[in-house]
């Protein structure tokens, strides 16, 4: 039996987990990476768009803050998110990306002076200034009120993890490649690790550690249709759900990306649109104005989406051999924009479809995108159920996103969450209390029990196809668990996953090798997955509104009076066949943006009863606070700070906010 | 306007793919070429053709890819004797018959999958390639400093290095010198020598790559330049390097 200890266990290898483990190796923790892939493979790479954080450095730019951050967040997510962890978010993106660039990444800068831009469908000339000069640049992106995007060129998530990673090499961080975790080990409510698998030996050990991260990214590969990385099939969040302890959050929350290429689905960055892009329709027309007066081409992801499955639906898309697809037209950004600044949409256009975005439209049609939901962390990043055990990124439900993430907040969470869990867990290895007192027998026996499932896989006489499995899932969470959702067809997704899950039990494999065996791992794999797919189903047939990328359309309407509030789904047991569901309930009373109409998209909702009330006592304490500064007026309304860890507090310096004291 | 997704020349060829297959794992596994005749799609790449080839036909076949659209640098290999990415090669930019080998110089772990991580990493911890800070705790309340838009982008122009590997597969030094750092080295130098935040000096880059293993080992035969997917400058940052580092040699 081979064990390993060390003290924190990072489980996955993106953004988010080198981040992690590098907290707290800083901090005098050993920590050891798992990774299915080399790190620098990771799905953070495909990132290419940038990291939201309100420098308000370009001139587009001028009057970003935190504030302005939190507002374009908390409506972004439609009020699903939790205000605080917002708030930690935003006040800490500033000193994520300026530790990137002391690292090392090679930002994109502000140049001083007049540059012309595509803006609404027109070129304008707008006039950086001069003490600008050399600081970090920003773009416009979705459903932001100021261009808050920090780039780099083409390839900000590819910049941000060789940087991230190359730092992990630098702290002499093991990163132990082409491994996997396929169980926690737990006992008694705390989490002491994981149960690992060699992808190349086949063999499994135990890493027994103080400390487990879970940092696996996301589950797009639930979906037939999704810009996800083939890697991003949930396994870490499945792992977490199978303890029968650990909760996830809001898994119904699932993203739709308007604009990936058809129908390979590789994803265009919002940069396209944030740049200038515009959409078309089989006539050539621009469409989104005719729904987003506000925010046109650049409302929010979930709001872009729908509007163009509803207008493919009113028979305006373009029909292909491949069924039926939109246009996003770039041309108009010119060659040296789209040859030097979106040169990745170059690349793919010209590699994937053999055509030229300089002179030709490309078509585009919305894919599953991002899991908002995930482990269930409290502020600190552990699960409140399971002691020990923590996630960020991706992965977790920390709840920034609520119910639609914004585009450029994905690879900010990653590096934020990155920086702030990476704190507790150094406090919680710190902690006397948490040292480790577990019993080899306990490590055997989970050893035991994940041999024994392969051993099953390997030599039972199941008669089901692990491919053909998998496939039929991601079809039916395509068809049935979408971007447009109704009662009926989440019922039949739910019974048709249930029988795909019952079936998944019954698995044989017609490649026997212990070792390096791909059909084995997809046998292993779609078992945990379909219980994420039902955890997806069952949230979404249960919740009989409308928020953020949850449509229902027999549900049109967000309810705020019944449904605000985060959906938690557990897996009791090893036999059952369906999650259950649990709800926590977000206090309006607490919130410092009480919810309302989110700028862009459907203006009707049904109002929470304490809404009222908490928008008057704002108000109130607006008023009589006359004078204060705004951080002292948001400490007032809803205080936060307390929950950051010491380092991270204290203001954000602007070229407009000086900090003049001496620090 | 054309319809981008429609644009082929009619599909459904009938492929033969032909995989050396090798599997030092398994006890008994000798080399050897087996082919696999598939019906081309329409758009097709060897992602999509392997991945249905492994689904269909051998669930044993080893191959790696993570993003499949060409930004991780997962799927190097040699297609038709050319080490490239497999995800972005379209089927139909090649003939019927299609040779697939794993990318030579890398430890094979099996078939088409090769141990390009701990090749890198090794290759990563010998250079040291990170930015050696000047100071290690910044304060990160403070606006941050600042960099001229140019130099960040011709960083930039560097960075974008995937570590494919197909550099280091292409090159006729690396078959020759086991530790030879190839050219996905010698361009992080590259990279970290124009970075102003990096304290190191040239005497410290030439005790890294100043012998034969490092940018002396170069034979300019420029196959690193010719396979990088990426179109990095690789040969002029391998001559400019080169430049430097002899200067420091006669110093």
């Amino acid at each position: 039996m081979k064990i390993i200890y060390t003290d924190v266990l990072v489980i996955g290898g993106g953004l988010a987990g080198l981040r992690l483990a590098i907290g707290a190796k800083r901090r005098g923790h050993d920590a050891i990476i798992l990774s299915l892939v080399p790190p620098k493979r990771s799905h953070s790479s495909a990132a290419q768009g940038g990291m939201q954080a309100s420098l308000a450095n370009v001139i587009k730019g001028q009057g970003d803050n935190e504030n302005v951050h939190f507002e374009d967040t908390v409506r972004g997510s439609d009020w699903g998110a939790d205000q605080e962890v917002v708030r930690m978010f935003v006040n800490t993106a500033p000193k994520a990306v300026r530790e990137l660039a002391a690292w090392g990444v090679p930002w994109s800068r502000v140049r001083k002076g007049d540059r012309d831009v595509i803006i609404n469908g027109q070129k304008v000339t707008i006039t950086e200034r001069d003490e600008a000069h050399g600081l970090l640049a920003q773009r416009d992106f979705g459903g932001t009120k100021k261009w808050r995007t920090c780039y780099v060129s083409d390839g900000s998530g590819h910049a941000m993890l060789f940087t991230m990673s190359d730092r992990a090499i630098a702290e002499e961080i093991p990163v132990h490649e082409r491994t996997e975790a396929i169980a926690l080990i737990h006992d008694g409510g705390r989490c002491y690790g994981a149960i690992v698998r060699d992808l190349v030996t086949g063999e499994l050990s135990a890493y027994v550690a103080k400390a487990t991260a879970i940092a696996s990214g996301g589950a797009g590969r639930l979906y037939r249709v999704t810009t996800n990385a083939v890697i991003s099939e949930g396994i870490g969040t499945a792992i977490a759900l199978e303890t029968g302890i650990a909760t996830l959050g809001n898994m119904e929350a699932v993203q739709f990306h308007p604009t990936p290429i058809f129908p390979a689905g590789i994803l265009l960055t919002e940069g396209a649109r944030g740049d200038g892009g515009l959409l078309r329709d089989v006539d050539g027309h621009r469409f989104m104005p005719d729904y987003e007066p506000e925010k046109k081409e650049l409302a929010s992801r979930d709001v872009v989406s729908r509007r163009m499955e509803e207008h493919i639906g009113k028979g305006k898309g373009v029909a292909s051999r491949f069924g039926t697809h939109l246009w996003i037209d770039i041309t108009l950004l010119g060659e040296h924009h789209i040859k030097h600044n979106l040169r990745e949409v170059y690349e793919i256009c010209h590699y994937f479809l053999g055509i030229d975005p300089v002179t030709e439209w490309v078509p585009v049609r919305p894919a599953q995108h991002y899991t908002m939901g995930g482990v269930r962390t409290n502020h600190t990043g552990e699960s409140p159920t399971l002691k020990g055990l923590f996630s960020a990124g991706e992965a977790a439900c920390w709840d920034m996103h609520g119910f639609n993430r914004l585009g450029g907040n994905s690879v900010a969470e990653t590096v934020v969450a990155g920086m702030i869990v990476g704190e507790y867990i150094a406090d919680f290895c710190d902690d006397s209390a948490n040292d480790l007192k577990i019993s080899t027998g306990l490590i055997q026996e989970s050893l035991r029990q994940e041999q024994a499932k392969i051993d099953r896989l390997l030599s039972g006489a199941g008669t089901e196809d692990a491919a053909a499995l998998m496939t039929q899932m991601q079809e039916v969470m395509t068809a049935k668990v979408g971007i447009f959702r109704t009662g009926k067809a989440l019922e039949e997704a739910m019974a048709e996953l249930e029988q795909l899950l019952v079936r998944s039990r019954n698995i044989g494999l017609r490649y026997k090798a212990r070792g390096a065996n791909p059909e084995l791992v997809t046998a292993y794999r779609v078992q945990k997955m379909l219980k994420l797919a039902l955890c997806v189903a069952c949230g979404a047939y249960a919740r009989t509104e409308s928020r953020g990328a949850h449509f229902r359309e027999d549900f049109p309407r967000r309810d705020d009076a019944q449904w605000l509030k985060r959906t938690l789904a557990i897996w009791k047991s090893e036999t059952d066949t369906l999650p259950s569901l649990g709800y926590e309930p977000l206090d309006v009373m607490k919130m410092e943006l009480p919810p309302g109409w989110r700028g862009y998209g459907a203006k009707d909702y049904i109002e929470h009863p304490d809404t009222p009330r908490r928008s008057a006592e704002l108000e109130a304490l607006k008023k009589q606070s006359n004078g204060v500064d705004r951080v002292r007026l948001q400490a007032m309304m809803m205080p936060y700070e307390s929950l950051l860890p010491g380092r991270f507090r204290g203001r954000n310096e602007q070229i407009d906010e000086p900090i003049t004291e001496n620090l | 306007m054309n319809d981008g997704a429609n644009n082929n020349n009619g599909g459904n060829r009938k492929l033969n793919i032909n995989v050396l297959r090798f599997n030092p794992q398994e006890p008994g596994s000798v080399p050897r070429m087996q082919t696999y005749p598939i019906e081309e799609a329409h758009g097709m790449t060897l992602f999509m053709a392997l991945k249905e080839i492994r689904e269909k036909q051998d669930a044993s076949l080893q191959f790696d890819f993570v993003c499949r659209a060409g930004i991780c640098g997962s799927c190097g290999m040699m297609i038709n004797g050319r080490p490239t990415l497999a995800c972005r090669t379209l089927t139909r930019n090649l003939d019927s018959e299609i040779t697939l080998a794993p990318l030579p110089v890398f430890e094979l772990i099996g078939d088409l999958s090769v141990n390009t991580g701990k090749w890198l990493r090794g290759m990563s911890e010998r250079l040291r390639t990170w930015v050696h800070m000047k100071e290690e705790e910044i304060d990160l309340r403070r606006t941050e400093a600042r960099m001229e838009p140019e130099l960040a982008e011709k960083i930039y122009e560097l960075e974008r290095c995937i570590e494919c590997g197909c550099c280091v597969s292409g090159c006729g030094t690396a078959r020759m010198r086991e530790d030879f750092i190839g050219a996905v080295g010698l361009n992080k130098v590259a990279r970290f020598k124009l970075d102003p935040r990096d304290r190191r000096t040239d005497e410290d880059y030439y005790e890294i790559v100043g012998d034969d293993d490092g940018v002396f080992g170069c034979m300019s035969l420029l196959g690193c330049h010719d396979v990088c997917p990426k179109d990095l400058p690789l040969s002029s940052q391998i001559a400019f390097l080169r430049r430097r580092m002899v200067k420091m040699g006669w110093r």
